[in-house]
């Protein structure tokens, strides 16, 4: 299965600037896309935003706080970069706190995004919570050229229906009846109409066939275990199933061990897996 | 017209089980559909009738007083509720509301449960079967409780 153009890095970025230095960028718009969760539109100073291929992340500053690694949540090709971010801690607040004029640094991108299918294959794309944002840009690449793909489904898993994010959106896929969506909550008051239970659940809707499926997973990492073990289960190979795994991250160029996960450094050699690989480490407790 | 026994035989609830219990489970069962909206059982009343959902969905629901009423589980096409009917006291735990128009087979819970003490068989090939289901949902309970896509304190 061919890999998209992801990049394994060393000390530059995907499009050859170095990967040590921030670069600038000013943010030109945010938005809020679920409580907590804030979508930056990025551009860049000197140049357009580098190419990028779904699943990669950038490091962002937040000058004067701190850095983090943030996926990319927008169109592969675009003029701006765009970035979901959920405030959780000193780094992400103040990212998510930029307001429009603010400068903003940039590292990246880093790492081994989704592959994309071979011609004609079933995709199922299973995500959990913010797990969406790094999953999106591989579902506009999906959309961008349909026909390229078998059944397309997107089983996709939130807290509560405020907490649903790129709703709106969401519902539009839903609506252009291109890929098959089916959300579920966690938790829900009476008006809201959808699935409550977890994302496994949503399951057996979905006509898997494992001959040529695959599958990719993003959210917390015990719910793509679970996920992970019930389509194995139900005959999908642990190589074709893709995890996105998050460990905190410094150099994001495999110099540090900060992302260290057993053998693998997740920002060089991820953060997109195959299940198989990840299988027995996520297994392991406090790894 | 689709016979109730051609209705359990088609259902994943009683896949592969042997056609003589099926014909047992029929002599129980009632063809039921409800408007959207509508209230199918209330926590604390008699669990007296067991479902099999066919179209539609069910959102099980637990109110408590000062947060309102809380869906925890919604069932759909091929799934079951009602599990109660098989454990004393046999009463619902939880309120059971139609999401949308519904259509289930109704197992009348006496009915089911006299077949199933005078043809043990025939319990025991249902406990195994709704067992599976409280294990799932069990998990999936956890797994909620977990609050995974919440952020850690
Ligand atoms: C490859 C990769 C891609 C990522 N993509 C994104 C992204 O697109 N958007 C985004 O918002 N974050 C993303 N993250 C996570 C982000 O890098 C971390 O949340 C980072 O720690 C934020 O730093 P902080 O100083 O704000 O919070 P910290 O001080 O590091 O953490 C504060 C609190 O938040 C908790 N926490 C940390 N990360 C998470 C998380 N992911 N989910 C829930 N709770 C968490 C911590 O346990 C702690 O309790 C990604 C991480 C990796 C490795
Ligand atoms: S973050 Fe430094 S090795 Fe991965």
């Amino acid at each position: 299965m061919a890999l998209m153009s992801a990049h394994r890095l060393s000390t530059t970025s995907g499009c050859g600037v170095p990967a040590d230095v921030p670069r600038l960028g000013y943010v030109r718009g945010r938005r809020s896309d679920a409580p907590g969760v804030w979508t930056l539109d990025i551009e860049m100073a000197d140049d357009a935003p580098c190419d990028f291929a779904p699943g990669q992340f950038n490091m962002l500053t937040a000058f004067g706080v701190g850095e983090a690694a943030i996926s990319i949540s927008g169109a592969p090709g675009g003029e701006r970069l765009i970035h979901t971010i959920r405030d959780v801690g000193p780094v992400s607040h103040a990212l998510a706190n930029l307001a429009p004029g603010d400068p903003i640094g940039v590292r990246g991108p880093f790492g081994v995004g989704w592959p994309m299918a071979t011609p004609g294959s079933d995709v199922l794309i299973i995500a959990g919570g913010l797990g969406l944002a790094p999953l999106r840009p591989s579902i506009y690449d999906i959309l961008a050229r349909r026909d390229a793909f078998g059944a397309v489904t997107l089983l996709y898993g939130s807290r509560r229906p405020e907490d649903i994010v790129f709703h709106a959106e969401v519902e539009a896929w839903r609506r252009e009846k291109k890929i098959n969506i089916e959300l579920t909550v966690d938790h829900a008051g009476v008006d809201w109409r959808g699935h409550v239970g977890v994302v496994t659940g949503l399951l057996p809707r979905v006509q898997l066939d494992p001959s040529r499926a695959i599958a990719l997973l993003c959210g917390p990492e015990v719910m793509m275990r679970f996920v992970g073990a019930a389509l194995t289960e139900q005959g999908l190979d642990a190589t074709k199933i893709f995890v996105s795994m998050e460990r905190n991250m410094k150099c994001a160029i495999g110099h540090c061990g900060h992302c260290q996960l057993g053998p693998t450094f997740i920002c060089r050699d991820g953060p997109v897996f195959t299940y198989e690989r990840m299988r027995p480490l996520m297994s392991v407790k406090e790894l | 017209m689709e016979t109730l026994e051609q209705m359990l035989g088609a259902h994943p609830f009683f896949a592969g089980l042997d056609p003589s219990f099926i014909g047992l489970a029929s002599g129980c069962a009632h063809d039921v559909s409800f408007a959207a909206g509508e209230f199918i059982c209330h926590e604390g009343d008699a669990a007296d009738r067991f479902y099999l959902v066919r179209e539609g969905h069910v959102a099980l629901q637990i109110s408590a007083p000062g947060r309102g009423v809380a869906t925890f589980l919604t069932v759909g096409p091929g799934e079951v509720f009602g599990i109660n009917w098989l454990a004393p006291p046999y009463r619902w735990s939880y309120d059971a509301r139609t999401v949308e128009k519904t259509h289930a087979v109704a197992l009348d819970a006496t009915c089911l449960r006299v077949k199933c003490e005078n043809e043990p068989a025939l319990g025991y090939a249902l406990t195994k079967r709704v067992l599976p289901v409280l294990i799932e949902r069990l998990h999936a309970c956890r797994t909620q409780l977990l609050d995974l896509y919440g952020v850690p304190s």
